[in-house]
């Protein structure tokens, strides 16, 4: 990768290569690739940014910007991890019958610990993460959802992390 | 990246500089100033803290995070394995490993319903792409697998950010 950044965590790692779509100058290549992890904490980390990367100081701020608006980054700042932040997550799975998806889908959706939830081709077809800051909250929302739909909630919280993080080329 | 459930301590300045900065750093000349400013701290207490943080592992990481939607990655693919369990921390290291795995976990087992206890997400270009990966892992992993699926995701359902306040129990020892 390009030179002066050290990568830390996910240096080991290759970085998956982006295909097409997007309309992308050699600057704002290099800002993404270049800054996936490793902003400096610093007085002025554009400062290091535009000396490591050959770049404007004041532009790299703007670029990332408009990468924001333009939807090819979803966001700029510090990634927090939420248990080591003494918060709670598990993800839980529900099969819930075709006709019924939807309804089930807005009763789940209600309670605002669930922070993502998806569909999915399988027979357990119902998706959600729970997170949240209180102890024993997780098992609460879990009796809360199989109450009010009657279905039974499948609970798998982590056992391990092995890995989390990816970084993508452009 | 290795089994950490001791969450770090925390105090309320911590947790000021987290709920400023969770939703992201502002894209100004001195970002870490302007935090700093607006929460009436002193931007080197800032700095420490948040460095502090990355070193105890509360922040993973700082800085740009792509929509690899919109880079074409469009299929993405929850691979689900069944591993003996005395083989489960060797072959998620390995899976873990691999460029197309953005997440790597270990669950619990569900009984006879799902036996699945390794959790990979994996990314490619379309469905297929994820397919044919998934399939290279299977052949890589030989016997040490049992059993795997993929579970593509059909629908978005909800998607709001964590939201957390850092006030959590592990957090909230420090404080007393």
């Amino acid at each position: 990768m390009s030179g002066s950044f050290a990568y830390t965590a996910q240096s080991a790692k290759g970085a998956l290569k982006a295909a097409g779509g997007v309309d992308l100058d050699d600057a704002d290549r290099a800002i993404i690739n270049a800054l996936q992890g490793d902003f400096p904490v610093c007085d002025n980390p554009w400062a290091e940014v535009a000396k490591a990367l050959n770049l404007e100081e004041a532009d790299i701020p703007l670029r990332i910007e408009k990468l924001l608006s333009e939807g090819v980054l979803s966001r700029f700042g510090p990634l927090y991890h939420a248990e080591q932040m003494g918060g709670e997550l598990t993800l839980a799975a529900m099969g819930v019958p075709d006709d019924r998806f939807d309804d089930v889908a807005e009763l789940v959706n209600a309670h605002e610990e669930v922070a993502h939830n998806y569909e999915r081709d399988n027979d357990w077809n119902m998706w959600f993460v729970i997170a949240t800051d209180r102890p024993g909250r997780i098992a609460e929302v879990i009796s809360e959802i199989e109450n009010e739909t009657g279905l039974p909630v499948h609970n798998m919280p982590k056992t391990e992390e092995f890995f989390v993080g990816l970084r993508f080329e452009v | 990246m290795t089994k950490q459930f001791d969450a770090p301590q925390l105090d309320d300045t911590d947790r000021m500089i987290i709920q400023e900065t969770q939703t992201g750093l502002p894209l100004t000349a001195q970002p870490y100033h302007d935090v700093a400013a607006r929460l009436g701290l002193e931007v080197a207490l800032v700095m420490a803290r948040i460095k502090a943080m990355q070193a105890s592992g509360v922040i993973r990481r700082i800085g740009v995070v792509p929509n690899h939607y919109k880079l074409g990655y469009r299929g993405n693919g929850m691979s689900v394995w069944d591993i003996a369990d005395a083989d489960i921390a060797a072959v998620g290291k390995t899976v873990g490993a691999l460029d197309c795995v953005s997440h790597c976990y270990h669950r619990p087992r569900q009984g006879a319903d799902w036996p699945y206890n390794l959790f990979a997400m994996v990314h490619g270009h379309n469905r297929d792409e994820v397919e044919a990966k998934v399939a290279e892992i299977a052949e890589q992993l030989g016997a040490l697998q049992r059993g795997y699926r993929i579970l593509f995701s059909t629908r978005i359902l909800k998607k709001t950010g964590l939201r957390l306040t850092g006030t959590g129990p592990a957090a909230k020892r420090s404080a007393a």
